[in-house]
């Protein structure tokens, strides 16, 4: 196996040495539970308050406004649900997009059998929701609008300021999944009329399996865990500690570095995406040229398929994903490239690498090589391939 | 995922290509569940078949069968290799994970369209070959997860 490519970064990241570091201590030092009376529990809560502030800073939240969960899928199940189940005397009608997580929509299909309207926002050929539609869509008995800030595939930013400015307009709660623009694009919860937010930290070079909601001040929210006073009474069970510090570094790193950062992977990426498109026939960039995560880049193959591809591509020692129906055990490709309005053949060919700060030049280039001979190689075995030359 | 058979099948994929002027030629699946396979005969005038080529659009399993069905057809009469069974080409696999048993369907199908394009071609009747169905989508569904 060739010196390893991984270009998977918006599935999950490597925890960053500091990140590492600031939690070794919390595993076998400073272990107790911080809910305890004796001052060794202090030091540890000193800790949990110190990652509350700084997973706050990064979206110009207060600290009291964030909640630990364990993870980016937990923080959208509860937002929804609580929701939906605290305002249901209110009304039963929920407004997404066709191309949230499945955190989301999975959700949205559960409320739906419990008797809620659901509303999917179509969104364009780029990926993005219309604010007209939105609006349009919005009745008197909407209790919550929930669109994710970036789309983790296609990686399109929506325009959540907007959204958010209706949903306050309309007295409408407005819950947003920002699993992958928390820690790589400006957010501020506050100016964007964001109510809820939910974050992931394995996303931004944090561990796993811990994650935030964002819950804005005075919005109330019923518990998703009852049996304890931890999160305010909303989270019951003894803190994850080490990942609850690892994750503040994570989102204070995220935070001083996001500019730069931001900058040098938007530029290789634009590398990226400008060789591939050049130099591979028959292929076409899904999701907005501008308005796109730093690191995403996501591309349709004709002709091809989307395992066939990452198969031959990890023989390259390189790490990619892939909207294919194959990939996820399913018959039909992603819902999110349907969504935009692709033909079933043309998104089965899917491809998407997602940069991180680690990424070199010379690893993209060596990428793009390894693409153009694998690309040929499938398209030689492909008799859709054939039937367009004989055409 | 895959048996180290099928990853082999999948990489170096035997007879793939085409045949000029082929005896018969068989296309099956659809792009919208992400699979095609064709398959191409050479046939001599005894009914052996010399030589078989695929092409295949779809998943590394759908791949592998294709190049494990034209082993299991090349130098077997048309009547052998229509006995050749999707079970036959995921044993000689070493197996398909569940969600990938429709690709050795396909496979089979795509034999199956040859066979019947060559029949129809020469103008004869091959024991046991029906009309082969053009998409194997709906019946591939009950081997599809939920």
């Amino acid at each position: 196996m060739k010196e390893r490519i991984y270009l998977d970064n918006a599935a999950t990241t490597r925890v960053s040495e500091a990140v590492l570091q600031e939690m070794m201590p919390y595993f076998r030092e400073t272990y107790a539970n911080p809910s305890a009376i004796y001052s060794f529990a202090g030091e540890v809560k000193k800790a949990v308050g110190i990652a509350r502030e700084r997973a706050a800073a990064l979206i110009g939240a207060k600290p009291n406004e964030i909640y630990f969960t364990a993870g980016g899928s937990e923080s959208d199940n509860w937002a929804i649900r609580a929701v939906a189940e605290g305002l249901r005397d209110k009304g039963r009608h929920i407004i997404t997009s066709k191309i949230e997580h499945h955190a989301v929509l999975h959700t949205c299909a559960y409320l739906e059998k419990q008797g809620y309207e659901v509303t999917y926002l179509d969104v364009d050929g780029e990926g993005k929701v219309s604010t007209e539609a939105l609006e349009k869509a919005v009745r008197p008995d909407t209790i919550l609008i929930s669109v994710m800030a970036a789309n983790n595939e296609i990686g399109t930013i929506q325009p959540i300021a907007k959204i958010g400015e209706i949903a306050r307009e309309r007295g409408v709660l407005f819950h947003t999944d920002a699993v992958q623009t928390y820690g790589h694009v400006p957010m501020h919860a506050e100016e964007m009329h964001v109510d809820l937010l939910s974050a992931s930290g394995h996303k931004l070079c944090g561990p796993k399996g811990v994650g935030i909601l964002y819950i804005r001040e005075n919005v109330r929210l019923l518990p998703l865990i009852h049996g304890g006073a931890q999160e305010r009474g909303r989270r019951a069970g003894t803190l994850n500690v080490p990942g609850i510090v690892g994750f503040g570094k994570a989102a204070a790193l995220a935070g001083e570095t996001m500019q730069e950062r931001a900058a040098r992977e938007t530029a290789l990426r634009d590398y990226l995406i400008d060789r591939v498109l050049a130099e591979i026939p028959y292929t076409r960039l899904n999701g907005h040229r501008q308005d796109r995560l730093p690191g995403n880049a996501h591309f349709c193959f004709r002709f091809i398929e989307g395992e066939s591809l990452l198969i031959l591509l990890d023989q390259q020692g390189i790490c990619g994903s892939s909207g294919s129906a194959c990939t996820s055990g399913a018959l039909d490709p992603s819902h999110v490239l349907l969504a935009i309005g692709l033909p079933h053949e043309i998104a089965h060919g899917s491809l998407r690498l997602t940069l991180s700060a680690e990424n070199t030049k010379e690893e993209l280039d060596r990428t793009v090589e390894a693409l153009k001979v694998i690309v040929g190689r499938l398209r030689d075995m492909s008799p859709l391939y054939e039937d367009a030359c004989k055409a | 995922m895959y048996s180290e058979k099928v990853m082999d099948h999948f990489t170096n994929p035997r007879n793939m290509g085409e045949i000029e002027n082929p005896s018969g030629v068989g296309t099956v699946g659809n792009a919208k569940c992400g699979d095609i396979m064709r398959m191409y005969l050479d046939v001599d005038e005894t009914g052996v078949i010399r030589d078989v080529k695929f092409k295949t659009f779809g998943c590394g399993a759908a791949v592998a069968t294709s190049s494990m069905a034209t082993e299991l057809v090349k130098g077997k009469t048309v009547e052998e290799a229509l006995q050749v069974t999707n079970q036959a080409v995921m044993e000689a696999l070493d197996g398909l994970p569940p969600v990938k048993v429709h690709c050795s369907l396909l496979a089979e199908e795509a034999i199956h369209a040859a066979l019947w394009d060559y029949a129809k071609k020469r103008g004869i009747v091959i024991e046991g070959l029906k009309e082969p169905a053009a998409d194997i989508s709906e019946t591939a569904a009950p081997h599809a997860p939920s």
